[in-house]
């Protein structure tokens, strides 16, 4: 058991967790962040998808220890206290969500991918980018859509955001 | 139709809690003193277990118990069912096995559940389970349906000789011979609809908890349909009367029929936080689902169809095998009959059909309802069928369908269904203007000289959907009705709950049910909440599957507020002094026609519970509820065209159009309607490309248990998709519904493959056509 303590959402935050415990069970169990979820053990699917020092990373394959330190951003926070954050608002106003359990993952990693193309994102980049995301009920369809909407409405304002 | 009524792409009402991370999923959730469960599962595909030894997992750190099948069966916990009698042709009742929800004599596929240990965290749990010693005596196993009938195979259940469940015939033999005797042509094919993990993200959990104060379980489980948990829970594994006994399905992470059944997770969990005084939680893992989620498909059929010689289809004869897995799940038997074998006459005018289908046991986990449940395969088979057909002929594709397309409704095909409405060439026609099918020619012969091949195939589904008129299905073998219920109460304040026994997992009918309402009363969808997926909330209901929420569940809230209607007419032609006849419910008031007088619906409602003047003898309140029984099955059919370009140096197929043109009757809301055909295609294209169940042959272990060996297609194996919509609205339901849940995954693996084979010029191909299958067809054929 070890007590570990980062940044989470804003907030300081610290538990005892045991050695083994990965990033992803640590905010689900010890933080209650429940909005991160787990889909396939063998980081392939990004329903785990969290930002930890500002890039988007796979939680259930980081352990919690190795987080110490660090800031993490979950879906929970990514709107910063707004309403929605620009890509949340995309996904919503394209359909880019059925059962909503890869979602949050999807979300976190497309702020990442807008955050490094900025507006120069194409439709072949997305797709591409989006290869460690398995979604099973939209066909990427209207996340691809969600994505390039985000995209062009964020813009260049994006770098600077960030 | 209004901004958020009927036919509107209004954005959904769920997605902000799933966009911030407060959807709640099973595995969310969290109660005082809840204690985490493993399963010890048996490693072997075929076994007798001479001993378990519980001690030195007993003895482990946290271990709270350590709990085995003896004790559970011992506590008069009932074996797990299958819910529809299917009878050989022979008359006989289908041979079905003992399923127990903890093995204690025979394992009969890995991942069979043998043991729960329940600790004080997952880890330990785990770490306990790996100390549990199962003492297995290795059996021979087989894995592959037609193997497991030949003779001197492994016997998996002493019920079932051979491995036979069920000889099943539907459909007139000799009058099918005769045609096929008489033909000017006859097609034969030999196809394997291959078998596939469902998947959906959100796997399998369950949470349960034993009061046992009140003597009380409640489920937390990750269902498509709490209530039949519920009802199979309390009535045929004794785990609690109904009463006793509350299932609560909340936010489901997707279902395409893997989340139907009930497993033996969910009774083993209540049972054991009985045993052990405890809240217990099981979740699964990604290799625990590929290991134990209800499979779909396993088909291998024989194909002969039969024309005359002006290129009719006179007969068609199929004979098919499926393999059920190792035990029967809870609609398994009605996939490969009544959801399969009654939708083979397709579009088409076909004067006799025969089929017979036999069902096998095997060493694999069981196989079951997974999105289009039999009808994806009888789609592929007929439309495989007629492609090849076309070619053997020497005439398009596209005129070959043509002229067998039904064209006057309603027709009966010889194998039971009455199709209501539907208009096939419009669709085709659609398809192939949005594909330029015209165009091909030209497109194949530049793509020819970059050296790839390019190919176009098309695919003409049929469905039968909105299951099911529950008397036609119970004589058909059915344990249960498939009517569905619902509850619409307006609260004083004029505000409404609408109580439903359908259940979204994704499907968004929190939206589409809110916007019958806003389009019936004209009150803004943020009025109306959708509740769903709790037996102490909603009194009953048979759930969501077989694309039935839009066509059964809506028509259940459609009858419930024409009463709601009809009361709230009367009290506002009373409170108005008018003709109850006069009055005319429009933009959120209810009016007397003709006159400027009117009264906001929220008036009449607090008019009903003041109840201070309401018309003589009239109850207060304002609360109606309804079931609605469907009269007959909905047809939804389309024609999907797939194009595509394959590079003969590597045998990779890549897909450069996908069109989808579908009848679904009339749409409550075009965005969800097209995200549900969106993930449909996703499906069947992964079906048709990428994914394949494989187990070892030889010992029966699961080759593909994880998403590094199962290829689930990704955003960059996928186009976008070309949707549109032809629609002859249903006569049979007071919404014109049709369905559309299934569609994609039905209608477009033929047309992916009939695409690669034109593009091949080889026609032995089997799904899923990898690059390794594709260039070796590539090469037979050259």
């Amino acid at each position: 058991m070890a007590k570990v303590k980062m940044t989470v959402n804003g907030r300081q935050v610290g538990s005892e967790c045991e050695d083994r415990t990965l990033l992803v069970h640590f905010l689900r169990e010890n933080l209650a962040l429940t909005g991160t979820h787990v889909g396939c053990d063998t980081t392939q699917c990004g329903a785990c998808v969290v930002h930890m020092d500002g890039r988007s990373v796979k939680s259930c394959t980081i352990l919690a220890a190795q987080a110490a330190g660090s800031t993490i951003t979950t879906i929970e926070g990514l709107a910063g206290g707004g309403d929605l954050h620009p890509v949340q608002a995309a996904f919503k106003a394209n359909h880019g969500l059925q059962c909503g359990f890869c979602t949050p993952g999807m979300v976190m990693t497309a702020v990442d991918m807008i955050r490094r193309h900025g507006a120069n994102l194409d439709e072949a980049t997305v797709r591409a980018e989006l290869d460690g995301n398995i979604c099973r009920c939209t066909g990427y369809h209207n996340i691809v859509k969600s994505i390039l909407a985000a995209a062009a409405e964020m813009g260049g304002v994006q770098q600077a955001a960030e | 139709m209004g901004v958020e009524g009927i036919g509107a792409s209004v954005a959904r009402k769920e997605d902000k809690r799933f966009l911030t991370g407060k959807g709640r999923y099973t595995d969310d959730m969290s109660v005082p003193g809840m204690k985490y469960a493993f399963f010890v599962r048996s490693p072997h595909a075929h076994a007798k277990i001479k001993s378990i030894d519980i001690s030195a997992a007993s003895a482990m750190p946290g271990v709270i118990g350590v709990l085995e099948g003896k004790q559970l069966q011992a506590d008069g916990i009932g074996n797990l069912i299958c819910g529809w009698m299917i009878h050989s042709k022979d008359g006989s009742p289908m041979n079905m096995g003992a399923w127990r929800p903890l093995a204690h004599d025979t394992v009969r596929y890995v991942g069979d559940g043998v043991a729960i240990v329940v600790a004080d965290s997952l880890g330990e749990a785990r770490d306990a389970a790996e100390a549990v010693v199962v003492d297995y005596d290795v059996l021979p196993a087989v894995t592959e349906a037609v193997k497991a009938l030949e003779a001197g195979q492994p016997q998996i259940h002493p019920e079932a000789a051979n491995n036979l469940i069920f000889d099943w015939q539907i459909g007139d033999g000799g009058a099918t011979d005769k045609a096929i005797a008489e033909a000017a042509h006859v097609t034969e094919i030999k196809l394997h609809n291959n078998r596939l993990a469902p998947n959906p993200m959100e796997p399998r959990a369950t949470l349960g908890i034993y009061d046992s104060a009140e003597d009380h379980y409640t489920c937390y489980t990750t269902s498509q349909n709490p209530h039949v948990a519920r009802l199979v829970m309390s009535a045929f594994y004794n785990v609690a009367p109904e009463n006793k006994l509350r299932v609560i399905a909340p936010d489901v992470g997707g279902g395409f029929g893997s989340k139907i059944y009930i497993y033996p997770e969910e009774i083993v969990c209540l049972w054991a936080s009985k045993k052990t005084g405890v809240p217990v939680k099981w979740t699964s893992d990604r290799t625990e689902a590929f290991l134990t989620d209800a499979h779909g498909r396993d088909h291998v059929s024989t194909v002969k169809m039969a024309f005359d010689k002006d290129n009719r289809v006179t007969g068609l004869k199929v004979d098919t095998i499926a393999n059920l897995g190792a035990y029967m799940s809870l609609f398994s038997s009605a996939v490969p009959t009544y959801l399969y074998a009654t939708l083979l006459s397709g579009q088409y005018a076909i004067p006799a059909i025969h089929a017979n289908v036999r069902t096998v046991y095997t060493n694999t986990v069981p196989v079951d309802a997974y999105r289009g449940a039999g009808r994806p395969e009888a789609t592929y088979l007929l439309e495989r069928t007629m492609e090849t057909a076309a070619r053997e002929l020497g005439i398009s594709p596209a005129e070959l369908r043509r002229k067998n397309f039904i064209r006057s409704f309603p027709h009966q095909t010889p194998v039971i269904m009455n199709y209501d409405a539907g208009d096939y060439e419009a669709s085709l026609e659609a398809a192939m203007a949005t594909a330029d099918w015209n165009g091909f020619a030209a497109r194949k012969a530049e793509a020819a000289r970059r050296g790839m091949k390019r190919g176009i195939g098309m695919s003409c589904y049929i469905e039968a959907c909105g299951i099911a008129p529950s008397a036609a299905v119970g004589s058909l073998g059915a344990g249960v009705g498939l009517w569905e219920s619902a509850e619409v109460r307006v609260n004083a304040v004029g505000t409404i709950e609408v109580m439903t026994g359908s259940h979204s997992h994704g499907q968004g009918h929190e939206t589409t049910f809110a916007q019958l309402i806003a389009d019936r009363l004209g009150v803004p969808i943020d009025s109306v909440n959708i509740v769903h997926g709790d037996t102490d909330k909603v009194q009953m209901g048979m759930g969501t599957y077989g694309s039935r929420s839009g066509a059964v569940g809506m028509s259940a809230v459609v009858k419930a507020l024409d009463k709601v209607e009809a009361k709230a007419k009367k009290i506002a032609a009373h409170l108005m002094e008018a003709d109850e006849s006069d009055i005319v419910i429009e933009n959120g008031e209810l009016k007397v026609a003709g006159t400027d007088k009117a009264l906001p619906w929220f008036q009449v409602a607090l008019a009903a519970y003041t109840a201070h003047n309401l018309p003589a003898g009239m109850e207060p309140g304002l609360k109606e509820g309804a079931f609605y029984d469907p009269s007959n099955f909905t047809f939804p059919a389309g024609c999907y065209i797939c194009e595509v370009e394959v590079d003969p140096e590597t045998g990779t197929t890549e897909i450069i159009q996908f069109v989808a043109a579908d009848d679904f009757g009339n749409i409550i809301n075009p965005m969800i309607v097209e995200g549900q055909v969106h993930g449909g295609i996703a499906q069947g294209i992964g079906q048709a490309l990428l994914e394949n169940v494989h187990y070892d042959p030889q010992n029966g272990q699961l080759i593909t248990a994880s998403y590094m060996d199962y290829a689930m297609p990704r955003a960059d194996n996928l186009p976008s998709f070309k949707l549109s919509h032809q629609n002859t609205p249903c006569p049979s339901n007071p919404l014109g519904i049709k369905g559309c849940g299934e569609a994609g995954a039905i209608g477009s693996p033929p047309a992916l493959i009939n695409a690669i084979t034109d593009a091949i010029g080889n026609n032995s191909l089997t799904m899923p056509a990898t690059p390794q299958k594709v260039w070796s067809a590539i090469n037979a054929a050259n």
